[in-house]
């Protein structure tokens, strides 16, 4: 009897995984198609407040993003109150004109000029103080179009 | 000479490589999140500009303070009250030239809502959250009126269960099968009867 017995029958057959490559790719591509690319690091805290009558925004006019809140972890040394994020640094309330005007030349024509977006991402903290002279430089730099990203949920649990 | 046949290639490793894309694209990227609540700011005028006088009960008053309280017509309010308030005033049509409004014509309130303005006033100690929720209930306002609105004249022009911001969802969307110049001209329409007049106060 023990002629037929293999010494392998006790142990466990291994798992296949020759699908693994398969699973894992198409994550892969889900993740690719459905994310971009981060555009900015945030050195601040960024939880944006919720609304309900959001409108999406439009990828075919150019955005630009104009961040604030408090500094994040790590950054203590800038303070606690709310600061202001223009590309990947801190930045003045003074510098938004000059951030309207690159932001500008970078597009592709100037017929898009009266089209650009200011996407405002504020931290629900934040008070309206930095969000008034955020709105008053962006109207001295004639850039009138605005958008306060708010995540979507209901406006009275704020 | 036999012709020997291709060694076999090793994928065994693949998963390994492909778990290493997943991660770094999982690090790199976010998943686009780019709504929000759109407004147009006001230009800046010229110092010498005259100033138009508006009757006083043609504006509502919203005032939120430091303390994020809501004063509404100079009364305390609840924020869950501020979408019904509102649109009692924008719907009111006190000089009796809206035939389209349902409100009750109460005479101390707003004339028309083409001429009813929203003024809001915050201060500096105002929370951003507590600011973007009154515009939200405000922006709410406009939206019902124009909802219940479309609901009434859409049917006729051919547009049946359509509420006003599905219509303008429907304008924006290239694939929408219905005719869009028709939905334009009722989308024109319904914002001219129900003006968005939100001001805010520097």
């Amino acid at each position: 009897m023990s002629k037929f017995k293999s010494k392998k029958d006790n142990a466990l057959p291994a798992v296949n995984t020759a699908s693994l490559p398969d699973i894992v790719f198409m994550l892969l591509f889900f993740f690719m198609v459905v994310t971009v690319m981060r555009e900015d690091t945030l050195l601040i805290e960024n939880r944006l407040p919720l609304a309900d009558q959001v409108e999406k925004l439009e990828k075919k006019y150019p955005i630009s993003y104009i961040y604030a809140g408090k500094p994040a972890r790590g950054y203590e040394k800038f303070g606690t109150e709310a600061r202001l994020q223009l590309n990947d640094k801190f930045a003045d309330i003074s510098e938004i004109q000059a951030f309207i005007s690159s932001e500008r030349q970078n597009l592709l024509t100037e017929d898009l000029i009266p089209y650009m977006t200011v996407s405002l991402k504020v931290d629900k903290e934040a008070n309206m103080g930095i969000v008034g002279d955020i709105k008053q430089e962006l109207r001295e730099a004639n850039a009138l179009k605005i958008n306060y990203s708010v995540g979507t949920g209901s406006a009275l649990d704020n | 000479m036999a012709k020997r046949s291709a060694p076999e290639v090793n994928a065994g490793s693949m998963a390994d490589i492909a778990f290493l894309l997943l991660i770094f694209f999982l690090v790199t990227t976010t998943i686009p999140k780019d709504s929000g609540i759109s407004r147009k700011l006001p230009p800046i005028e010229p110092p010498n500009e005259e100033d138009v006088v508006i009757k006083q009960k043609n504006i509502f008053t919203v005032l939120l303070n430091g303390k994020d309280q809501l004063l509404v017509e100079d009364e305390l309010m609840e924020l869950k009250d501020l979408r019904k308030a509102a649109i009692e005033f924008l719907d009111n049509g006190g000089d009796g030239s809206c035939d389209y409004c349902n409100g009750g014509k109460n005479p101390k309130s707003s004339d028309n809502p083409d001429k009813a303005i929203i003024s809001l006033k915050n201060e500096r100690e105002t929370s951003y959250a507590a600011y973007i929720s009154v515009q939200n209930e405000l922006v709410a306002a406009y939206n019902d009126l124009r909802n219940k609105r479309a609901l009434l004249i859409g049917p006729q022009k051919g547009f049946r269960d359509m509420d006003f911001v599905m219509m303008e969802k429907n304008y924006k969307d290239p694939k929408f099968p219905g005719d869009t110049d028709k939905l334009k001209e009722i989308i024109d329409q319904i914002r001219a009867e129900y003006p968005e007049k939100l001001s805010e106060v520097q």
